[in-house]
């Protein structure tokens, strides 16, 4: 469960990507604006026509139904869109299984559950009551994560995830993320234009050149935390 | 009460008041004489060519030649609804879901009604098949082509949000259903209102004529009330055929939102 292989997956712009993670890794992609980052995780979560298959763990997203592969492959889009006018109407109602992943995300947390989740991202429960309307980008940004995570994908296609918070929020995006890679053992497949995030994080590092996707480097050591959940 | 017949001399009266209306129009410098004096021409054109074709028909009561009337109305008709697109799909999905859809609601409804409820022999009786099928068309086909305009042009601009439904697993039928009511409310909206203000500022097209034509009131009330009925029921079913073929077509196999099967050619654009 949540590996990810992408196979001879062929976005408009780019040259055919062959592509595998191992569940729970984590694989970085950057390139230039327009390269093709982007159009590449739409196709991974089939929100594109394009040639190509992608499997999950040993299921080809090709068997299995359209609205099935885009819950258990989560993509978190570079603009987050909202078609409800409060921020809780955009969560699962099965609050059984969220409050799972709260639990994992933010273990030892006072409430548990989606507060948990909440609260590890710096809000407080009564954030689902909130107008979308009058969130900030970057509150958008982070609440949009808790609502794929609550989601419980098995793997995570993140589209500049952190490209609108400050430091602090940016932290907390990456813990959050990191924990639920790791008690998931979730593939995260994570486009970001920060090197430093990049090297904060580790992990292999891909990047799309003359339309092509080549590895440029691994870095090796991820903070030790991380890996301590494993 | 009998009919008036109106001579071509009557006719050339009326006329004068469109040629004074282009005169006016030419002193004043409002610059739709020419324009004026064209619909008009056309209009006496198609309506002569319209009788004489009606005349031909009613004498022989053929219905093959009946169905070829009501093909060719339904094909105008097509052309009218495309027109009024905005974002029209592309390919012959353009013009089929808006003909497909008046030809299921309309022809359906209009057998319904000589069948069961005017009851005339045989059915296809052209005096009551043709002025029926035309206002149901005409009316069908207004419904159908603001629904589908409401349609295509949400989903251009509901793009973010359609797709966030479908990346939070929704499926295609859950990602466009508040667009789609929308839509048919908004196909539904003028026959609503049309029923609403019947009679209070003019009386309907259809009463006015049967008066004209030497009718009791009550009569021509009773025909007209049947006529709302079933206009409305045929543009409900009308647009409801509209937008589930086009919601339908706005999505692949796959469920992804298809943008690149409309096209932005409206008829504001170009001008």
């Amino acid at each position: 469960m949540g590996a990810l292989r992408l196979e001879a997956v062929r976005p408009r712009v780019l040259a055919p990507v062959n592509l595998s993670l191992a569940a729970g890794e984590l694989v970085f992609i950057c390139g230039p604006s327009g390269s093709g980052k982007s159009l590449l995780l739409r196709a991974v979560a089939d929100l594109d026509p394009h040639a190509g298959e992608v499997w999950l763990g040993s299921e080809a997203r090709s068997t299995m139904a359209p609205a099935r592969w885009r819950r258990r492959v989560g993509l978190l889009p570079a603009e987050a869109f909202w078609w409800a006018d409060a921020v809780g109407e955009h969560f699962p109602a099965t609050t059984g299984r969220v409050q799972d992943v709260g639990e994992r995300v933010a273990p030892g947390s006072a409430d548990g559950g989606l507060d948990g989740l909440l609260a590890a991202l710096g809000f407080a429960p009564d954030v689902l009551d909130w107008s979308v309307a009058r969130l900030s980008t970057g509150e958008r940004q982070r609440l949009a994560l808790a609502r794929l995570l609550a989601q419980r994908p098995e793997a995570l296609l993140l589209d500049e995830a952190t490209a609108n918070l400050d430091p602090s929020n940016r932290e907390r995006v990456e813990l959050v993320t990191a924990a639920y890679r790791a008690g998931q053992a979730a593939a995260v497949l994570w486009v970001s234009h920060d090197p430093e995030q990049r090297e904060r994080l580790g992990g292999r590092q891909f990047g799309i050149r003359d339309g092509r996707l080549g590895q440029t480097e691994t870095v090796s050591a991820g903070p030790a935390r991380l890996d301590d959940r494993r | 009460m009998s009919l008036v017949l109106l001579t071509p001399f009557d006719l050339a009266l009326a006329a004068v008041l469109v040629l004074l209306l282009a005169a006016m129009s030419w002193y004043l410098h409002l610059g739709v004489e020419r324009r004026l004096l064209i619909a008009a021409a056309r209009s006496t054109v198609q309506l002569m060519l319209v009788g004489l074709v009606l005349k031909a028909l009613f004498a022989q009561t053929n219905p093959w030649l009946i169905g070829l009337m009501a093909l060719f109305m339904l094909a105008v008709a097509g052309i009218e609804v495309l027109q009024r697109q905005k974002r029209r799909f592309r390919g012959p999905w353009g013009y089929g879901i808006g003909a497909v859809s008046m030809f299921i609601s309309s022809f359906s409804v209009l057998f319904l009604t000589l069948t069961l409820i005017i009851r005339v022999e045989p059915w296809y009786q052209p005096q009551y098949l043709i002025p029926l099928l035309g206002m149901l068309l005409g009316n069908t086909m207004s419904g159908a082509a603001i629904a589908l305009d409401t349609l295509t042009r949400g989903a251009w601009d509901a793009r973010g949000r359609i797709e966030a439904r479908l990346l939070a697993g929704g499926t295609w039928d859950q990602a466009i259903a508040s667009l789609r009511r929308d839509s048919l409310r908004a196909g539904l909206i003028p026959i609503v209102n049309a029923m609403a203000t019947a009679g209070l500022v003019s009386l309907p097209g259809m009463m006015t004529g049967q008066i004209l034509a030497g009718s009791p009131p009550m009569e021509a009330a009773k025909y007209q009330l049947l006529m709302m009925f079933v206009i409305s029921a045929g543009t409900g079913l009308g647009s409801v055929a509209a937008v589930w073929l086009g919601s339908r077509r706005l999505f692949d196999e796959r469920e992804r939102l298809r943008l690149d099967r409309l096209r932005d050619q409206g008829r504001d654009r170009g001008n």
